[in-house]
């Protein structure tokens, strides 16, 4: 490798472009999308980075990954040593470099950006995170720490929880996760589709946790099969990370017809019970030709992508705002274009229509402009009178989001919770039982992968902290 | 893994299963629901807790074989295992002391019936317990129940055991009755029956609870598939439910809505028939 570039020969080298199925292939089936870089692309992506001392990127990364020192070990093709120092900052990098919205975050600060493309900070995780999985024999060993007598319990396996759990058992406390369903992951498991997010790299990763000596027991529902109290009671400290939860419907008419659903009965039926996808799978899914999605986030678009997978001849995704205004990612909103995704952009679905015998036959919708910014900056949605038009869909999905679930803060009365039914929590992620911590959606509302993920990289430093305390 | 005590068949393709669930067992109320998934691959069922021996470490379920997740349920033998069993779940049943109640169990929905009957006789309540089936053999847990109620009745329609008819004809009996009016009722069973009663004591106002069995995926909330209109709400009978005041409740929209996958069940039905035909012949 050439470590001698002069900092305008770096500047020269074009950013990657990730490799990736063909649409046309991809859009009648559940392959991933992404490909992953070549030994070469990374090792050249890795030489654009120009090492900046001030480091802006990681200022932009949730979890604080070191992200120039990673990447300069891999510019130095020592992928042992570049795949040490992610794993040290981050616990999942091989889903983070999947999923986060890097182009919001890291890339986003990234100095190439200014004049050009910024170094594929995401694309070059990935690939290193995934050399790691795939080389288990060349990781470096990691000096296991003392262990510190100390338990703690962490409810739930999705991102933040697996996050945390990381930590935890990296400085020495036994951990035990606690998830309800019956495998790992939460969001990430029942969530994210294949095509983004394969199950075998949750699978390895939630293997390392229990190398680690992380013990996971699925089905145990925290406020139902256990307490927060029993659980204060057994543990020495508890961090709670259940999730976001009950999902919110549209509330207008037509909507408990047989064809719809909220994102995440599609999504689970799809991705954790693999409805629609192997001949073993025992759970079904309704398909049509014509399927409606409401929404602009990446729930939305990760439905619609699915719809499209499983057959749908017009796959629509229906959102009140413009395609400048939707939440997802850029790269999946052109992924799904260029898979045959309609955007069916401001306008409002105001009914969905049935037919005589309850199954959904299409959706009214209004037509909308945009107005002054709203409290999120976003310019807001207004209707045009008299634009009512009908749209034919056999299956309508509501991606609009999830509100807090309370099955857990029911049943721990003493635990202070927000109007929405969050959890509140002080600066130290704890909340109002001591010992007791929180964070991840049922803190945040519906939030990313990455900032739950910060969540639990920062309650886990407090958690320890509060341990040496106690 | 979930160990399972026993498998006992109690009628044609209904079973009663003794399974071994410590911390459910421990947890567990009188209304409430497990989640099971027999294997990988199988669905995740919603079945009530019948019954459950805290001691023992055991919860009771009565599972009906009506489709191919529950047909491969019931043909798990003691000592073999189920990998999934996730609760307690939904909202138990409130219990106090209503005075006299009347407790309404159809076909399988007597299985769900008898822990609200023993919490309500244990609560203090005068009982009267009317359980009805297609024929004698589907009449369940009779020997249980007895003992628990201050009037025990029995209808089949074939008349092969107790009175002749439907559950609604002593029903009508005991509302015409001003000595013997209720002040509450709980019926569970098919959902054409739960209606039938929850039109009859409508007019009186009588308090009128039903246990509810929409489909569901993961049973804590987190779908949304089990939603049910209750007034002018809709309501997720895992986390809400699954008892709600029948009054309330659309029973059409229940009934439609369980009949959403009726075609893909159909064509897994047939696709499993045929793996058995393929079996048999070899």
């Amino acid at each position: 490798m050439n470590n001698t570039l002069s900092a305008k020969e770096r500047m020269g080298i074009a950013r990657v472009v990730m490799p990736q199925l063909p649409a046309d292939v991809r859009s009648r089936n559940f392959e991933e999308v992404n490909r992953g870089l070549s030994e070469n692309q990374a090792f050249t992506e890795a030489q654009r980075c120009l090492q900046c001392k001030n480091r802006p990127c990681v200022a932009g990364c949730p979890v604080g990954v070191s992200i120039p020192e990673f990447i300069k070990a891999l510019a130095a093709e020592d992928l042992p040593r570049s795949a040490q120092i992610l794993r040290n900052d981050n616990a999942l990098p091989a889903v983070c470099g999947r999923v986060c919205p890097q182009e919001t975050q890291c890339e986003a600060l990234c100095i190439r950006g200014v004049k050009g493309e910024a170094v594929a900070i995401g694309y070059l995780e990935r690939y290193v995170a995934d050399w790691a999985q795939q080389h288990p024999e060349q990781q470096l060993k990691e000096t296991a720490a003392t262990a510190t007598g100390k338990t703690v319990v962490v409810v739930g396996s999705g991102p933040a929880g697996l996050t945390a759990a990381g930590e935890l058992a990296r400085l020495g406390h036994a951990v035990t996760i606690f998830e309800a369903l019956h495998d790992t992951g939460g969001v990430l498991r029942y969530g994210i589709p294949e095509f983004r997010l394969p199950k075998d790299i949750i699978d390895r990763e939630v293997a390392l946790l229990s190398e680690l000596g992380v013990g996971i027991e699925c089905n145990v529902i925290i406020g139902r099969t256990l307490t927060i109290a029993e659980l204060r009671s057994q543990f020495d400290a508890v961090f709670i990370a259940n999730g976001a939860g009950l999902p919110a419907m549209l509330n207008i008419p037509g909507e408990n017809l047989k064809g719809v659903y909220a994102a995440n009965e599609f999504l689970t039926r799809v991705n954790l019970m693999e409805a629609g996808r192997t001949d073993n799978s025992a759970t079904p899914v309704i398909r049509r030709s014509e399927v409606a999605v409401i929404g602009g986030g990446n729930t939305a678009i990760d439905c619609v992508r699915t719809a499209r997978r499983l057959g749908a001849e017009r796959a629509m995704l229906v959102y009140r705002r413009g395609e400048t205004e939707m939440p997802a990612r850029r790269e999946e909103v052109t992924h799904a274009r260029e898979e045959g995704v309609e955007f069916i952009m401001l306008t409002a679905p105001t009914e969905v229509l049935g037919t005589e015998d309850g199954w959904v036959s299409g959706l009214r919708c209004r037509k909308m402009e945009l107005g002054e910014p709203d409290d999120s900056g976003r310019r807001s949605p207004r209707a045009i009178a008299g634009s009512d038009f009908d749209l034919s869909a056999g299956v309508i999905i509501d991606a609009v989001g999830t509100s807090a679930n309370p099955l857990l803060t029911a049943s721990a009365p003493d635990l202070s919770l927000s109007t929405r039914g969050n959890i509140l929590i002080n600066t130290g992620g704890e909340t109002s039982i001591p010992g007791v911590f929180a964070g991840g959606d049922i803190v945040r509302g519906g939030a990313t992968v990455i900032l739950a993920m910060g969540d639990g990289k920062r309650t886990a430093a407090a958690i320890d902290a509060y341990l040496k305390r106690a | 893994m979930f160990n399972v005590i026993s498998n006992e068949i109690i009628a044609e393709n209904l079973h009663k299963m003794v399974v071994s669930a410590p911390r459910i067992a421990h947890a567990r109320k009188p209304g409430q629901f497990v989640m099971v998934r027999l294997d990988q691959g199988e669905e995740r069922i919603p079945l009530t807790i019948s019954d459950a021996d805290s001691a023992a470490g055991t919860i009771t379920l009565f599972i009906q074989a009506v489709g191919a997740s529950t047909r491969n349920i019931v043909a798990t033998p003691a000592g073999g295992f189920i990998r999934d069993v996730a609760g307690p779940l939904g909202k138990g049943t409130r219990i106090i002391n209503w005075g006299r109640v009347v407790c309404i169990g159809g076909g399988v929905g007597t299985a769900v019936l008898f822990p609200m009957v023993k919490a309500l006789a244990e609560a203090g309540n005068q009982v009267t317990t009317i359980i009805g089936g297609r024929s004698g053999n589907f009449i369940l847990l009779a020997a249980e129940l007895t003992p628990l109620s201050d009037t025990f009745l029995v209808t089949t329609e074939d008349g092969s055991l107790g009175t002749k008819g439907f559950v609604t004809a002593p029903l009508a009996d005991i509302l015409a009755d001003p000595a013997r009016i209720p002040r509450a009722v709980f019926a569970v069973g098919p959902v054409p029956m739960m209606k039938a009663v929850a039109e009859m004591t409508r007019p009186q106002g009588i308090e009128t609870i039903v246990s509810l069995n929409p489909i569901m995926i993961d049973g804590t909330g987190m779908c949304g598939g089990c939603r049910v209109q209750i007034g002018a709400e809709t309501k997720f009978a895992c986390v809400d439910g699954p008892e709600f005041d029948a009054h309330q409740v659309d029973f059409d929209g229940l009934s439609d809505r369980l009949t959403s996958y009726h075609t893909e069940e159909a064509g897994m039905h047939a696709a499993a028939e045929c793996k058995i035909g393929r079996n048999v012949s070899v």
